[in-house]
């Protein structure tokens, strides 16, 4: 017996230290290019173009962020990101919460239909290009509003607040209706409250899904007022050359020499990816549980 | 007032009426977004040229759906897709199991802290964008600044640093190990749930019968995720050729570019890149038909099996 027990304490042993190693690698591999793009960003540009910036920052200087501000196009596009994350985000709690609760209420006309004219858009899209000619007809090629109006409903979250309205005990709402109190009453004063958790989810979600929405300013957006920053990033990586050009004509204009602080393609490619980047490492830690129940209330059926 | 008391069921008295004008502004935004494109798939019966009305082009029928049949090159080059958009899904599909295992095994980390950072840091890549994860390829693997690079020139292995980002080599494979790299913590999220729900006797009456702990995995752990991971990998069948585009534009290049389009990426090429409106239209049609067959054959097999719809 006892010999068996060791040979298990043993394995275990050995068990445990693949385990825990294996994660951490992984997790390593998967934080480090954060991290690595971080020190690149801080440390002085002309060691970090020759090459000598591995795992520790040297010459530290935070010029990069101040420099990149004064590149054409950049503020424009963090307003144009930011824009479309709040007001997207907005549109998306008012439609989905709203029709989610008119649809959630037994006496809604004809209620199934309507409910399956939402939610079967799920499940077809009449791809690209019958999508762009539609929203070039619309009038929403080149405009700021192509990031919010189609965002307003969403089948999905719909369906996760429609499920989650349901199991509201109706007899709060019934004592308001009582009293007078017509739908639009009792929604915003009822259900809204009592729904913040699900609204915080749907929330969440959305405000990731707008910030880091991309494809959509690749089929719409010619003019350059109405790019994102993950467009221009995408700008950026592409086009070397461009870059180069735009940021020599920086240069000639300035009258620093200091070699340090002068951007480079690589410095710029580098500090505008953690640009988009913070704001999503600094929100998930804070939001995680809200990221965890959206996945567990998504994976139950509506 | 009269008449009001008379005609009760007039459709303006019945509050699920007025609920529905109250919700009709966002029922025509439904019909805006996903029901009006469908009339797009007109264009996929002429030889559409923007700018042109579509009565001034020409007639085709079903010429654009044959052309990806009849036409040598226009055939060679679906085959090629196809290949690259199977070959892809079925990679996806044969390493699905990898979330489950991921979650059981990262159970078995006895230190709370170390799992849960663990489990915090490993599912943010899923929150960055492609076109940031193509970023974060580029400060890992280019030339000059990548990481992977700069460390083996250090270390004295290499002399030169090797284009990775722009081989044509390996390109399902490393399109897959992104995918995971980006996708793995997140989607073991699902399986971290469903061990909750496993009920804690089994493993208490195992362990009095002797088993180790590699039986109690196989015997009480794996059985309890299974129906999470049927169902999973049910959608992940049923969306066999909808890989999405996005991951496969921001890594496509002159070199991998023969090996990295799937469908998505071809009918975006095609139609947004080379203006092939009508032909592209008439690709995504047909996709769309093998999509939905897919959903419901998955659907079906699930009824069948587990009495049980996926959606």
């Amino acid at each position: 017996m006892k010999a068996i027990g060791k040979k298990r304490t043993a394995q275990d042993l050995v068990f445990n230290i693949v385990n825990y190693t294996v994660y951490g690698l992984f997790t390593i591999v998967c934080v480090l290019p954060f991290y690595y793009l971080f020190i690149n960003t801080i440390s002085a540009n002309d060691l970090v173009s020759r090459g000598q910036i591995l795992l520790v920052p040297k010459g530290i200087h935070f010029n990069n962020y101040a420099e990149i501000l004064k590149m054409r196009g950049l503020g424009q596009a963090a307003l144009v990101s930011v824009g479309r994350t709040v007001l997207g985000t907005a549109g998306t709690l008012l439609g989905t919460s709203f029709l989610g609760y008119a649809l959630s209420k037994q006496e809604y006309w004809h209620r199934k239909i309507w409910y399956r004219y939402v939610v079967i858009t799920m499940y077809f899209n009449a791809g690209i290009i019958p999508w762009f000619i539609n929203m070039k007809n619309l009038g929403l090629t080149n405009s700021f509003w192509a990031y919010v109006i189609p965002a307003i409903v969403s089948p999905f979250s719909l369906i996760l607040y429609k499920t989650y309205v349901e199991n509201i005990p109706s007899s709060l709402e019934e004592s308001a209706a009582m009293d007078g109190a017509g739908y639009l009453i009792r929604f915003t004063r009822i259900i809204i409250p009592l729904s913040k958790p699900i609204l915080a989810t749907t929330a969440i979600f959305a405000a990731v899904g707008q910030w880091n929405s991309f494809t959509d300013t690749l089929f719409l957006m010619t003019d350059s007022t109405k790019f994102t920053l993950q467009y221009l990033l995408y700008e950026y990586m592409n086009e070397a050359n461009s870059l180069a050009d735009s940021l020599m004509k920086m240069s000639e204009s300035g009258v620093r020499v200091d070699m340090s602080s002068i951007l480079t393609a690589t410095s710029v490619k580098m500090t505008v990816s953690m640009v988009v980047v913070l704001p999503i490492l600094c929100v998930y830690p804070f939001f995680q549980r809200f990221f965890v129940n959206g996945i567990m209330i998504g994976s139950v059926k509506g | 007032m009269k008449s009001n008391v008379k005609k009760k069921t007039r459709l303006i008295d019945q509050g699920g009426f007025r609920l529905w004008l109250l919700s009709f502004p966002f029922l025509i935004l439904i019909f805006l977004f996903s029901y009006l494109p469908l009339y797009g798939w007109v264009y996929a019966l002429f030889d559409y040229k923007p700018g042109r009305a579509l009565t001034d082009c020409k007639f085709l029928g079903l010429g654009n759906f044959t052309r990806m049949f009849a036409d040598k090159y226009a055939l060679e080059d679906i085959v090629r897709v196809m290949k690259n958009t199977l070959g892809m899904s079925l990679i996806g599909i044969a390493t699905s199991g990898l979330p489950m295992m991921f979650a059981v095994f990262l159970a078995e980390i006895k230190s709370k802290p170390y799992r849960k950072a663990v489990q915090t840091l490993t599912t943010i890549p899923n929150f960055i964008s492609w076109v940031l994860v193509y970023s974060v390829a580029y400060a890992m693997f280019s030339v000059n600044d990548g990481f992977v690079n700069r460390l083996l020139m250090n270390l004295g292995i290499l002399d030169e640093g090797i284009n990775f980002l722009a081989s044509g080599e390996h390109v399902w494979l490393n399109m897959w190990l992104w995918g995971t790299w980006k996708g793995l913590g997140w989607s073991a999220i699902m399986y971290i749930a469903a061990l909750t729900g496993i009920d804690q006797e089994q493993y208490e009456a195992a362990a009095v019968d002797g088993a180790g702990r590699m039986q109690k995995i196989w015997h009480i752990t794996i059985p309890g995720l299974l129906p999470t991971y049927f169902v999973l990998l049910l959608l992940s069948i049923a969306n066999l050729v909808n890989n999405g585009m996005e991951q496969y534009f921001v890594f496509q290049n002159a070199m991998n570019k023969e090996y990295i389009e799937v469908l998505d990426l071809y009918v975006y090429n095609q139609g947004m890149v080379g203006i092939n409106y009508s032909y592209s239209t008439a690709v995504s049609i047909l996709k769309s038909i093998v999509s939905v067959t897919l959903l419901f054959v998955a659907n079906m097999s699930s009824k069948l099996t587990r009495g049980e719809s996926i959606f």
